[in-house]
């Protein structure tokens, strides 16, 4: 019995000599540079391949002929199943159904994220009015030791590297602090509650110290431009935290694991947008933020303004306007 | 791991563990770092020339915007990059032999990759991956949070390949061995140095009288070690 079934495998393996041979050619060209008649037959050859697999596995389950067909079923199968190229139309996807969709979702915890800042802020300004010893747990020595002086730290920030050097390091770092933000929401939420209280606890106690020094006038000019979107990203990137947290509370799929992973996805839109509007953001922050010469109404036009433009595109409001028109139409 | 493929037929991808894991990200974390290293000496060479290393001070002085932060942004972007443009590999997982996988097999898109490294923050705390490490031994699938959260799997990469296949036809046709005995004979030959002789002689002569069972047990333990390799290296065609 043991010498038939071999004498099979034998005979049907030199029976695929051309076969294999063509595999070999064909799997060797990379999926993407196939015309189309080329790709159809990729996929023929991959039919093929798996019902020679599937006849492997049984005549001879544990040889190296299985083996190899295995590997090579695999590499054919990851050459088929991988996702379109993110071209206009998936980009185009992106900000005009999936953030808009994932924003809406998110509006109400966007809401509850945003009051937990203006309370820490509250809370981190009462503190440091009634005890204004503790600014040492917040701002550092140097920091301190301006202010003391009738300096913002933030005054001749800029004197030595160009704006635009500075920008790009601000936005970075921005962006870093909201993708944490993001993150941390896999503890229950709980650790995106942490930075947004922090922050929050953070901004109450400087403007609570720089009005001890009458300074709070000069530190409003300098985060009015940028502060009002930044800010919100901020609340936004942890509301999409919480909601990856409240993923593993109350799971919406079979498993926690599963519900975890759609809600990454979900909200992977969301935190492109936040990027995007954190690159603006750190460019007013270079640009105008520190520049002494752009009046405080300015400032106030940019900063709202930029704002109001935040609420335009996270409604897909922006990109609707710009990709519905035609090629070659007239706006 | 088996995967439903696409015409029905499963397919069998071996998981990666965390020892295989760690031994490709500590590779890719010595490219990194050397890439990170080279560029700010490359920089500190540059401003030494120019006399400029002690204009300003701390994390915005000159220095620091074009050297430290881009070798911050090498370091950091190293894995995104080269996994989207290596297709789920980078230097490191392609020595250790083992790739990045969709659950459904594929090749992992650019949100999945994405999402895959922006939840390395969470995986590297405290410190030395510890929580990514966890979350491997812990999960059935040796996941880390950033897998878990992009859908993706670390397997092995097997060895065999399409060349193997292509040849494997004509190899049984020249031969004429069943593909056991080729598949036995292979091995003993690609293994004879690290078997001690006692072994591979023994084996060798197992081998030997299946072939040609015409061979009388007294002709083969004649057989020297060095013969013996020489009678099985014949019964393959000389390019093998």
């Amino acid at each position: 019995m043991k010498r038939t079934v071999s004498a099979t495998a034998s005979a049907w393996i030199r029976s695929r000599d051309k076969l294999w041979s063509e595999w070999f050619e064909v799997l060797h060209t990379r999926p993407r540079h196939l015309r189309i008649a080329q790709a159809q037959k990729y996929i023929e050859h991959y039919r093929a391949l798996a019902s020679d697999l599937s006849t492997a596995r049984r005549l001879m389950p544990r040889s190296a002929t299985t083996a190899a067909l295995e590997s090579v079923y695999a590499a054919a199968h990851a050459a088929i199943d991988r996702s379109s190229r993110q071209t206009r139309s998936g980009w185009r996807a992106l900000f005009r159904l999936k953030m808009p969709a994932a924003m809406s979702a998110l509006r109400p915890t966007v809401l509850w994220i945003a009051l937990l800042f203006v309370l820490s802020a509250g809370a981190g300004l009462w503190l440091i009015t009634q005890y204004p010893d503790l600014i040492g747990l917040i701002a550092s020595n140097a920091m301190i030791d301006k202010v003391e002086h009738g300096q913002l730290w933030t005054e001749g920030l800029f004197n030595v590297v160009p704006s635009s050097l500075a920008s790009v390091q601000i936005l970075s770092n921005n962006i870093a602090v909201s993708l944490a933000a993001f993150c941390a929401g896999v503890f229950f939420g709980l650790g995106a509650f942490y930075i947004i209280a922090l922050n929050g606890l953070m901004l109450g106690a400087l403007f609570a110290f720089t009005h001890q020094h009458g300074l709070d006038g000069e530190l409003l000019k300098f985060v009015l431009a940028h502060g009002p979107v930044e800010i919100s990203v901020m609340c936004i990137a942890a509301a999409a935290g919480t909601a990856l947290g409240e993923s593993l509370i109350r799971p919406d799929a079979a498993t926690r694991r599963e519900s975890f992973q759609r809600a990454a996805a979900r909200l992977g839109p969301v935190l492109v947008a936040c990027a995007l509007l954190l690159v603006v953001c750190g460019f007013i922050e270079g640009f105008i933020s520190p520049n002494p010469g752009i009046s405080l109404p300015v400032r106030a036009a940019v900063g709202w303004g930029y704002w109001l433009l935040m609420l335009v595109f996270l409604r897909g409001g922006l990109s609707r306007a710009t990709l519905d028109t035609p090629p070659g139409a007239k706006t | 791991m088996h995967i439903a493929g696409l015409t029905g037929v499963e397919l069998t991808l071996p998981i990666a563990g965390p020892g295989t894991r760690s031994y490709a990200f500590i590779i890719d974390w010595h490219i990194r770092v050397l890439l990170a290293l080279a560029w700010l000496a490359v920089v500190w060479l540059l401003f030494a020339g120019m006399d400029l290393l002690g204009v300003g001070r701390g994390w915005r002085s000159p220095f620091a915007v074009l050297g430290v932060w881009p070798a911050v942004l090498i370091y950091m972007l190293y894995h995104p990059l080269l996994e989207l443009l290596m297709h789920g590999r980078t230097p490191g997982k392609r020595t250790a032999g083992v790739r990045l996988v969709t659950r459904s097999g594929g090749v992992p898109g650019t949100a999945a990759i994405l999402t895959r490294n922006i939840f390395r923050l969470l995986d590297s705390m405290p410190f030395l991956y510890l929580v990514g490490l966890s979350s491997c031994m812990i999960s059935a699938q040796r996941l880390r949070i950033g897998d878990m959260a992009a859908g993706t799997v670390l397997v092995l990469e097997t060895a065999a390949s399409a060349h193997n296949l292509a040849r494997l036809p004509a190899l049984l046709a020249q031969t004429g061995l069943d593909p056991g005995v080729l598949d036995l004979l292979n091995e003993l030959l690609e293994r004879w140095r690290s078997l001690s002789v006692e072994h591979r002689d023994a084996l060798a002569r197992t081998l030997l009288a299946r072939v040609n069972p015409a061979l009388s047990a007294a002709a083969l333990s004649a057989l020297g070690d060095a013969d013996l390799y020489q009678r099985l290296r014949s019964l393959l065609p000389a390019a093998a």
